[in-house]
């Protein structure tokens, strides 16, 4: 077998290259685990939170109940349900693109791993963290806002890059509907070009690279977000 | 209800249609778990032997593996076996050797946590007492890493059957295909899914009730 990477130069039969397809792919791949991974964090950080109130046992069930809901179902499943259950149950999702189904379904799949992280984060704290708070007079929210939740949110940063990583990855199951992502451009550009092995070996190599990526931009906010003198887990060590 | 109907599933569609799919996926989750657990406890422990080529080539290989997506690997896998092997191959095969191949990564970190977890007294212990490397490992060393870390590759095996339903990439015939075939036959696409996703929910929703169960068992004998 010969090598032949003059493949993405060629004519894809629109009048573009498949490089400038992988390149276009590889953007639906960013803006897809972008906009999935804000929707995970933003609701992961809430059902976690709200999993650890005290004397909230029916919100905490709630939170619970969504964690199991979406994490004992495949990804790939959860995306076909958005995708073709829900606009037929809810018709007002029928105009809704299906770019955005893809980032619900990703998105509130990723929102379970993420609240389990954040719930873990929130008990490993010290019992004393709590009282203290509360010795200080501060309201739950308060206590949350200025004492939990700055702690926890440190303890669970080695957890929340590798699901952050996790997500990256996964937004490639997005190809089942057709989203014009690096998978899909993978699956066709190999069918209408059968120069399969440089196609993945260049669409792996984007994936590798966007996922080394994402690892160094959580290191720097670990690095950035660090306290003197308090041992955080997966740190290596404070001071 | 809400203008579906899941009554056209019924007895006879789901032998014709779906337990096959059901199978395979059981087969394919159960032979990647022990398969992956074997060559992942192989990789941890060429990580954790010192020497340093096994050392780095395990490590390569682990986080290679462990940096890229499963969809991917999957079709790299079904690109590529026909190529070393002369001859066409089937998706369900493909997917199996994928699945080892792919786990044995994701086990292999499980499995070196669970050595580094067993204090090195334990290894003294065994080499005061004359025992070979080999000796050393079976004996003493796995079977503890392997109990403690019980839990932990319970879960992946979970995780493990959940991601079974991505052989959809290369169209082999799993529970989700069986379903998605039958709602597809009958023009009931939207409760097929529907059904499938009640299927993996209660499945992977009682294993990990057991595996909660069982967490709480060994903390207990411990």
């Amino acid at each position: 077998m010969t090598w032949d990477w003059q493949v993405f130069l060629q004519d894809d039969g629109s009048g573009r290259t498949y490089l400038e397809w992988m390149l276009e792919a590889w953007r639906w791949t960013l803006a897809v685990a972008g906009t999935s991974w804000l929707v995970a964090m933003v609701v992961g950080a809430l059902v976690g939170t709200l999993r650890t109130l005290p004397e909230r046992p029916v919100l905490v069930r709630l939170a619970n109940a969504w964690v199991e809901l979406f994490r004992n179902i495949p990804l790939l499943v959860q995306i076909f349900l958005w995708y073709f259950v829900v606009p037929k149950i809810i018709p007002a999702f029928q105009q809704v693109p299906g770019f955005v189904l893809v980032v619900f379904g990703l998105g509130f799949f990723t929102s379970a791993r993420i609240a389990e992280q954040f719930r873990a984060g929130i008990q490993a704290l010290p019992r004393g963290q709590r009282y203290a708070a509360m010795a200080m007079g501060f309201t739950t929210w308060q206590s949350y806002r200025y004492v939990i939740l700055p702690m926890a949110f440190r303890i669970i940063l080695p957890p929340l890059t590798s699901e952050s990583m996790n997500l990256l990855k996964n937004s490639s199951v997005a190809f089942a509907v057709s989203i014009a992502e690096l998978t899909m451009f993978a699956m066709q550009a190999q069918e209408e070009t059968s120069r399969g092995v440089e196609i993945y070996l260049a669409v792996t190599a984007l994936y590798a690279a966007s996922a080394f990526a994402v690892n160094r931009v959580f290191a720097f906010i670990e690095k950035k977000m660090r306290i003197p003198g308090f041992i955080v887990a997966g740190t290596g060590g404070g001071h | 209800m809400l203008g579906l109907d899941l009554a056209f599933i019924n007895w006879d569609i789901l032998q014709k249609f779906v337990l096959g799919g059901f199978v395979f996926s059981i087969e394919l989750t159960v032979i990647a778990t022990l398969g992956g657990i074997f060559f992942g406890t192989l990789l941890a422990l060429m990580r954790l032997s010192g020497k340093r080529a096994l050392t780095a080539s395990a490590t390569f290989y682990v986080n290679g593996m462990r940096s890229v997506p499963l969809v991917m690997v999957i079709l790299w896998f079904y690109l590529l076996i026909p190529f070393v092997i002369g001859k066409p191959i089937g998706a369900e095969v493909s997917a199996i050797i994928t699945f080892i191949a792919f786990e044995a990564a994701y086990f292999s970190e499980i499995m070196r946590a669970g050595i580094q977890s067993i204090p090195r007294g334990q290894v003294f212990a065994g080499q005061a007492l004359g025992m070979t490397y080999a000796q050393n490992m079976r004996l003493i060393i796995l079977p503890q890493a392997f109990r403690n870390m019980l839990p932990v590759l319970l879960t992946q095996t979970i995780i493990l059957f959940q991601d079974t339903s991505l052989v959809y990439a290369i169209g082999a015939y799993d529970l989700l295909k069986g379903f998605t075939n039958a709602g597809k036959i009958y023009g009931r696409p939207e409760e097929a899914y529907l059904m499938a996703a009640v299927v993996y929910f209660v499945i992977c929703f009682a294993l990990s009730w057991g595996v909660k169960r069982l967490q709480a068992k060994i903390a207990i004998v411990r």
